[in-house]
């Protein structure tokens, strides 16, 4: 025990894990350029272990320490030197901060990490959303309007969406069977004529569309679009049938991109009717009430609705260069009372609610033809840690850095007299 | 007399600094070059004068800022060099001169073979084999067109040096024909007439169009004779040169007030709006008069047009002419240049000093002098760009380099304020020198004073995370290049006594400190950006890797230090490795192409980088031989 208390509150320990942590960050960096940032971040800086695996490039190493075993390890070693060495004197007092403060950094850093959520609030000018949507999450939303401002929403959640899921809901009359889970697909239209083989389905969108599955993406700039085949059964045990849900049909970009992708071969006419099927709502009839069945981004609803009224993209003159990006929104709140407009733009988020709103993306809706605006909405409850870390660590090193300092200068000043 | 030497040499560099600082005059006689170079124009998002819109174009065609329109002859032989102001003023007003001009440089050799050009030098035939005229490009303009869209095509990380090389010409074939039309339509013969006679063309082209749309009999020689016209006028927008014509202030038609910044119009955009009833303004007007005298080479003429106009622009724009009038004087006073020439005649007498330190105090001194006016005149630059540009010193790699470079020269005037022992002086001048020199191979790229992006425009952030960032990489430098002057003084020379080397080390003890505060607080600040800008705080990006890494390595050498893993030999290797790591979060990081702040894959840099970083290693190596080989410990030992 007192030999691992040693080993716990040793300097080495320090310098050996920071050797560490130097060339995980470094090979972490270079990993982003194959793995991609979400997966050169979950296999490097959020693991125990890095193990190499097959078809890896030459610098992955066959097993490395990952990001929360180093930042645990890191954090026990300076809580323990702490335990061992603390004295409370003016020498030793900016060490002590600038590591309480360090301290502070890596428990903000693991906070934000588990409980952060970051989301997308993506619509055109005169829409209004009180929700937000993931980017990297699906669900499987079944939806019945119960009157005419209210509707019932039963949303399954990406992660039990697996081939063979077995899935029930007491607020539905039925049970889901996954057939087929695809993390990522592409949709083709099944051309009158030209098709021989059968659809997937005779219900819904299957009637005209097919889908097959596609490699996963880890790219930063492409998304995975996933797809399911779903065989539902009434409570009695009987087949209700087999439908196909899908992110390419519950999307309305994701539409307005098919169509495009389809005018350049057949028309806008036809691709307009094509897109249609691909979009049209699927309907189930069960226990007396209509449930409509979507694969949608997972949403978070808000107590309150955002409305988007006015976007500016502003460029410097005569040139393409970005010199401006704002939206002009209207919160509503009912709880408050509130009815308020602001403006987000880069460099100045809107705080609300425990929420932080940024603009993100910028763009055009081609078929109303007005502006488009994509706000990132974050909730990170430990935001305010870095702010406080980091102004701990600056005032410990800076007491520690003149302390030193003055005491160089004395000390040579009474050098120089005494020569 | 020996005595005044430090303040002689001072005085006269002082002199010859000074002596620039000043706008450039023009003979009475002549084409007012200077005057018509201060003229201020609208590109890439920013006002500027023509001088640097001259000097900008001319460094993206052939990487210097003036011309040698004699470049097959030797640098002995006096060939004609004339300044980038007097190009831009043929390739405006007398473009058929201009097309002989060998502006456009191609090195590859298969580009070469493309375009069917020389491939060797030929003096005999006016040859270099490297700058080529636009009239030996344009049979075969055709065929670059094809290559260029095909290479454009490809993502820019897959292109081959030959697919790079035809999209630098491409793009430099479009900057050569939007020059061409920034003031007149490029086929021009005698502008000033054609433009009045245009203006006699409009009434007569309207009345014809209105009656043709009506279904009535017109006028259709007139308005075919207006047509040509808007159609030139069209071609010449199309090519999105710059914006020369200032607004009329006041109201427009829609009644809304314009300030005098927004609204500047292109040349041919301006031509097509008197077609609509506006009245040509003096812009218009006077530009033409310009193109019209100088083609004919009548100086008297253009230089009264160019008073004309700057009068015409003084009511309105006085602002934006003093800019233009400022960043013209700025860019003859080349204050980064002639500080390279102060720092390294400093670093010699520094040097010098080190031959005989007891007797040449009055060397040392002297180089203490200069460094102080090098950093005036280094301050001074920075100063003048940080007011033109109306931003903090730092706004991308070209600005941080000399802010780097700023940095270092301070942290070394003040170890030498403790020490007087003439490290704190070399360091100084090495590090300026070093990082001027990587300002300047920058600067090649073009405009080093473009408009920030959006997610960028926040001078409060600029000003903090940038910049402290940016002294911590000084520190980490300035650290670095002190061992190596401890490991090559120690190894090389009998001059590491052990006083030197006993400072030395508590020199590179005090600057990692320094370094560690300034990149941490730095590092951090840039999560708090980013989490006022983005949402996190931190988000694993390349950039800001590279920043942790340097944090994790200070903080790795003051704990080895303190633990007392490593001696003074060792706290020197580990210094240098920092050298290695600063450079990569400097540069190596914007090399993968990945993240936020990437700024575009930059080969030839990359080489450097890697060589660099393999100096440092090699240095590493020779501080790790056992001490018995070092000069300066084996004599220390023997004694």
């Amino acid at each position: 025990m007192t030999y691992l208390w040693k080993i716990f509150t040793s300097l080495r320990l320090t310098v050996i894990l920071l050797g560490f942590c130097v060339v995980l960050v470094f090979l972490g960096t270079l990993a982003q350029i194959d793995e991609g940032l979400y997966g050169a971040l979950a296999r490097w800086f959020r693991s125990y272990f890095v193990l190499r695996r097959a078809g890896d490039p030459l610098y992955v190493p066959p097993i490395f320490p990952g990001g929360y075993l180093l930042g645990i390890l890191l954090l026990v070693n300076l809580t323990a030197a702490h335990i061992k060495r603390f004295k409370f004197t003016w020498r030793q007092a900016g060490i002590n901060l600038t590591h309480t403060g360090i301290i502070l950094l890596l428990l903000g850093q693991l906070i934000t990490d588990q409980f952060a959520q970051e989301s997308i609030l993506s619509f055109r000018e005169g829409e209004t959303r009180h929700f937000s949507e993931a980017t990297q999450q699906w669900e499987l939303a079944f939806v019945h309007p119960l009157d005419e401002r209210q509707e019932q929403v039963v949303a399954i959640p990406e992660a039990l969406l697996r081939d063979g899921a077995e899935l029930r809901d007491p607020k539905l009359p039925f049970t889901i069977r996954v057939r087929t889970w695809w993390i990522n697909s592409e949709p083709a239209f099944r051309a009158p004529m030209q098709q021989t083989d059968p659809p997937i389905s005779e219900n819904g969108i299957a009637k005209d569309w097919d889908f097959h599955a596609i490699p996963e993406t880890k790219k930063m700039d492409e998304r995975n679009n996933p797809t399911a085949i779903l065989e539902l059964a009434g409570a009695k045990g009987e087949v209700l049938g087999t439908w196909v849900v899908s992110a390419w049909a519950s999307d309305a970009m994701m539409i307005q991109g098919v169509r495009n992708a389809y005018a350049r071969t057949v028309g806008a006419d036809s691709a307009q009717t094509i897109a249609d099927k691909l979009g049209a709502p699927q309907e189930l009839e069960a226990g007396g009430v209509k449930w409509r069945m979507t694969l949608r981004a997972a949403r978070f609803y808000k107590p309150f609705s955002v409305t988007l009224l006015k976007t500016t993209h502003d460029t410097y003159p005569g040139s393409e260069i970005p010199k401006d990006f704002r939206s002009r929104i209207r919160i509503d709140n009912p709880d408050t009372g509130e009815k308020r407009e602001v403006e987000v733009y880069m460099n100045s988020p809107l705080r609300y609610e425990g929420l932080t709103f940024y603009q993100s993306t910028m763009g055009r809706d081609d078929v109303k033809d007005v502006g488009r605006s994509g706000l990132q909405v974050v909730k990170n409850p430990g935001w305010l840690t870095p702010y406080a870390g980091c102004i701990v660590v600056a005032i410990g090193m800076l007491w520690q850095f003149f302390y030193h300092l003055t005491g160089f200068i004395q000390k040579r000043r009474l050098t120089a007299a005494t020569a | 007399m020996i005595q005044r030497i430090p303040f002689l040499l001072t005085a006269i560099l002082a002199v010859w600094v000074a002596g620039s600082i000043r706008a450039p005059k023009d003979k009475p006689a002549d084409f007012a070059v200077a005057e018509w170079g201060r003229l201020p124009v609208v590109y890439n998002g920013r006002f500027q004068p023509l001088d640097s819109l001259a000097r900008n174009s001319l460094l993206q065609l052939r990487e210097k800022q003036s011309l040698n329109t004699e470049s097959w002859k030797g640098s002995f032989d006096k060939p004609k060099i004339i300044s980038a102001t007097e190009w831009l003023m043929e390739m405006t007003m007398n473009p058929k001169v201009a097309d002989t001009r060998t502006v456009f440089r191609i090195d590859h050799p298969d580009l070469k073979g493309l375009m069917k050009l020389p491939m060797d030098a030929d003096a005999s035939a006016q040859l270099d084999g490297k700058h080529f005229s636009w009239i030996q490009l344009q049979p075969r303009l055709k065929e670059l067109q094809d290559e260029a869209k095909r290479s454009a095509a490809k993502n820019e990380k897959h292109r081959n040096p030959f697919e790079k090389a035809v999209m630098h010409l491409w793009s430099g074939v479009g900057l050569y024909m939007r020059m061409q039309n920034m003031i007149q339509p490029q086929n021009a013969q005698d502008w000033n007439a054609e433009l009045g006679h245009y203006l006699t063309t409009i009434e007569p082209g309207r009345a014809a169009a209105i009656a043709q749309n009506a279904g009535k009999e017109y006028d259709k020689q007139a308005l075919e004779e207006l047509m040509r016209d808007l159609q030139r006028f069209d071609a010449m927008t199309q090519l999105e040169p710059p914006l020369v014509v200032p607004p009329a202030v006041g109201a427009d038609h829609a009644g809304h007030t314009h300030t005098a910044d927004e609204k500047w119009q292109r040349m041919g955009e301006a031509l097509m709006q008197i077609a609509r009833g506006e009245p040509p303004g003096a812009a218009v007007n006077n530009y033409a008069r310009m193109a019209s005298a100088y083609k004919a080479g009548i100086p008297g003429a253009f230089n009264e047009a160019v008073r004309d106009f700057r009068v015409s622009l003084n009511a309105n724009y006085h602002r934006q002419l003093g800019k233009a009038g400022s960043e013209q004087v700025f860019n003859f006073y080349e204050p980064f240049y002639k500080g390279m020439v102060l720092f390294v005649i400093a670093g010699l007498c520094a040097i010098s000093f080190w031959a005989r330190p007891a007797k040449w105090e009055v060397l040392r001194r002297a180089a203490v002098w200069v460094v102080l006016l090098g950093l005036a005149v280094h301050t001074s630059g920075l100063l003048w760009r940080m007011i033109l540009e109306g931003r903090p010193p730092v706004t991308n790699l070209y600005s941080s380099a000399i802010f780097i470079g700023w940095g270092c020269i301070i942290l070394g005037l003040v170890l030498e304020a403790f020490w007087k022992n003439g490290v704190g002086v070399v360091i100084s001048c090495v590090c300026a020198f070093s990082t001027l020199l990587i300002a300047h191979h920058l600067s090649l790229a073009g405009d080093t004073m473009e408009m920030m992006r959006a997610v960028l425009d926040t001078n409060f952030w600029l000003a903090t995370h940038v910049v402290i960032i940016t002294l911590g990489y000084s520190a980490t430098f300035v650290a670095g290049f002190l061992a190596i002057l401890y490991i090559v003084r120690g190894f090389f020379t009998r001059g590491l006594d052990p006083a030197t080397a006993k400072s030395l080390g508590k020199m590179v003890y005090g600057i990692t400190c320094f370094a560690t505060l300034f990149s941490f607080v730095g590092t951090v600040l840039g999560g708090i950006w980013a989490d006022q800008s983005w949402g996190r705080f931190w988000g694993w990006d390349a950039k800001e890797n590279g920043a942790l890494i340097i944090v994790l390595w200070n903080a790795l050498i003051l704990h080895a230090r303190w633990g007392g893993l490593v001696r003074e030999r060792g706290l020197m290797n580990m210094a240098i490795f920092g050298n290695v790591v600063t450079a990569w979060s400097w540069f190596g990081v914007n090399m993968l192409g990945i993240g936020l702040h990437s700024y575009g894959f930059m080969e030839a840099a990359f080489w450097w980088l890697l060589g660099f970083a393999a100096t440092q290693v090699a240095l590493i190596a020779l501080g790790s031989l056992p001490t018995q080989w070092w000069r300066s410990f084996r004599n220390a030992a023997a004694s």
